[in-house]
């Protein structure tokens, strides 16, 4: 069994999210190589066959180019599996690559059972295991599912040539806002998901806070509906916080928002779903609605 | 400009999912069903773009005939025909065999425009947009949230990590898959979904390929939270909760 794992780089740094695809070929104990587009001056440390194209003339990520390389190497090297990250990268270019060979692709994948791949489905309410039914099979790895070991050594690397140039172009990165509320530095923070239902419900999350001590965050649903700014957003699209107390009111707890809050010291959830993913990381699931809780909880905490 | 959305109708997440007799799925009954929540974005974005550019706008879905709710929705907000790719199994099909099934029947359409949802909430696997976009030989954006077409040059923004975008462009022909929070999807007014109830819903063939990946069970993730769970009434809850803050947090005094 033979894995290609896809590193990822950005603006010419090596992403560490490469590592995971490496803790997972470990995992299967499988033999591996490695692809990346990326720089010279930022290799990964991995003691194995590197295929490398500069990322200098590629240009940031480009679809067609990176396809087309990686082709090239998938038919010299003939991997069973061709490993990605299910990330903004490996989601873009893992069905493109999957869908010219007309193989299997399996997204997600958490866990791998007997060499069967474990991916979510339904908001993480379920457990799929699936079997590729063609060789190679395309797999994208969940976030954080596989524990990076500690990496070492150096590659050898064989470098690509970059022949083609065509599709989609480039033209700038963009950051997120700065400035506003640093939620990484809060103690406490009390977060409201959409099923706060209103805008106007926002307040009481906010008295909630205030009693407590701390900040308000909120949910992407309810960022995007403009009910608060970008800089409130807690998840992988907005900000990573460990506060003592994290308080969800109204959130599921989708693998996205997870990612953003899951190392806080202790979890309360307040929602009308028992079954709602968020109780995974809860230490406190309060199964009831919200409306009726929040402002309860803010009276006794300023009597 | 002909433009072409793709949606699925999927299960409100909100619900209790029992599993099929075969235990590779979730069972259909007593579901509450909508439009995949992306998808919403993918359906308001194809009718601005309609609205901006002129031209017909096609919805499509593939699955059983409930999903005829769905493209109703879609033609409500402007769609102007809908296309049902019937099959009572869908969830039988992998995304490459849906993603081949809407290859088949576009390909001869030619559409400028294809939009899909990013992911579907059920399945998730983000791979029917760019699979069919590959499908049909076309250029793709995945993620975009932002979006604006000049002509036959479009400008988008795609969704990076942390809060990071890139903007690109591409021409058209050209796919995109629409993220969370791209625009404000329009409800239906009264008005026209009175008039959506006219508009064509065709059944072509469907013609799809065998799936590549095979379910070979589906189950409930296994409880790994150690988590305390607590109902009642909510005046004792609050009690019990904040006793609970008082005994096992730092934070309150
Ligand atoms: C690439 C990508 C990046 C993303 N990045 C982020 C991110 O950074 N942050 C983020 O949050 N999301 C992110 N998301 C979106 C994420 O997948 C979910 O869609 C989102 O987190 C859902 O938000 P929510 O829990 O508020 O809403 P929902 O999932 O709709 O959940 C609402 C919850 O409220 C409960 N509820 C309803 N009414 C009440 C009531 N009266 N009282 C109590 N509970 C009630 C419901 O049971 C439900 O559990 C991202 C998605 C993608 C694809
Ligand atoms: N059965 C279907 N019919 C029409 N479009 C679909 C179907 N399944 C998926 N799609 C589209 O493909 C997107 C990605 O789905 P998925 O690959 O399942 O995550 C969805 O948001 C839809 O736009």
């Amino acid at each position: 069994m033979k894995a290609l794992l896809i590193a990822e780089s950005r603006q010419g740094q090596l992403l560490p999210a490469s590592y995971e695809t490496v803790a997972f070929a470990q995992q299967l104990g499988t033999e591996t190589s490695m692809f990346l587009v990326g720089s010279p001056q930022s290799l990964p440390q991995y003691a194995g066959k590197l295929y490398l194209a500069d990322a200098a003339q590629a240009g940031e990520y480009n679809p067609a180019v990176h396809k087309q390389l990686l082709l090239r190497v998938i038919e010299q090297e003939q991997p069973d599996l061709i490993v990605f990250c299910h990330s903004s990268y490996g989601w873009d270019l893992a069905p493109r690559v999957a869908a010219s060979l007309s193989v299997a692709q399996v997204s997600e994948v958490v866990d791998v059972v007997d060499g069967d791949f474990v991916v979510p489905a339904c908001n993480s309410k379920l457990r799929r295991t699936v079997k590729p039914q063609s060789s190679p099979a395309v797999l994208t790895l969940q976030s954080g599912a596989f524990n990076l070991e500690a990496p070492s050594g150096s590659p050898q690397v064989e470098s690509l040539g970059i022949d083609v140039k065509n599709g989609i172009e480039f033209v700038a990165y963009e950051a997120a806002e700065k400035g506003g509320v640093d939620l990484s530095k809060a103690e406490i923070i009390v977060s409201a998901g959409r099923g706060v239902g209103k805008p106007e419900n926002l307040e009481m999350i906010q008295a909630l806070a205030r009693a407590l001590g701390g900040e308000f965050g909120a949910s992407r649903p309810v960022v995007d509906a403009g009910w608060t700014e970008h800089n409130r957003q807690v998840g992988t699209t907005g900000q990573t916080v460990a506060p003592k107390l994290y308080v969800a009111c109204g959130i599921s707890g989708a693998i996205q928002h997870l990612a953003g809050m899951k190392k806080s010291e202790f979890v309360v959830a307040i929602n009308t779903d028992k079954d709602a993913p968020i109780g995974e990381v809860a230490d406190v699931l309060v199964v009831t609605d919200l409306k009726q809780l929040v402002p309860i909880l803010t009276e006794k905490l300023q009597s | 400009m002909k433009i072409l959305v793709c949606i699925k109708q999927v299960p409100d997440m909100e619900s209790k999912f029992k599993l099929n007799p075969a235990g590779t799925w979730y069972s259909d009954q007593d579901l509450a069903w909508r439009m995949n929540e992306y998808d919403e974005f993918a359906v308001e974005q194809a009718v601005q773009l309609k609205e901006q550019t002129g031209g017909e706008l096609v919805v499509l879905s593939l699955g059983p005939a409930r999903v005829r709710e769905a493209l109703k929705k879609a033609l409500a907000m402007g769609a102007d025909r809908a296309v049902h790719l019937q099959d009572e199994a869908s969830h039988e099909k992998d995304p490459f065999a849906i993603a081949s099934a809407i290859a088949a029947y576009s390909r001869e359409e030619n559409f400028d425009a294809i939009f899909t949802g990013m992911q579907s909430q059920d399945r998730g696997s983000a791979q029917v947009g760019l699979m069919l976009a590959e499908l049909l030989g076309i250029n793709a954006v995945s993620t975009i949230v932002d979006f604006s077409c000049d002509g036959n040059s479009v400008t988008v923004k795609r969704e990076l990590e942390g809060g990071l975008k890139a903007v690109v462009k591409t021409s058209l022909p050209a796919l995109f898959t629409c993220q969370l929070g791209l625009n404000t999807p329009r409800y239906p007014t009264l008005p026209n979904i009175m008039k959506a109830k006219k508009k064509e819903i065709a059944t072509p063939a469907l013609a799809a390929p065998a799936a590549l990946t095979e379910t070979l069970s589906v189950a409930y993730p296994e409880k790994k939270g150690q988590g305390l769970v607590l109902e009642g009434d909510a005046g004792e809850l609050a009690d019990q909760l904040l006793s609970i803050l008082k005994e096992k947090t730092t934070v309150l005094k």
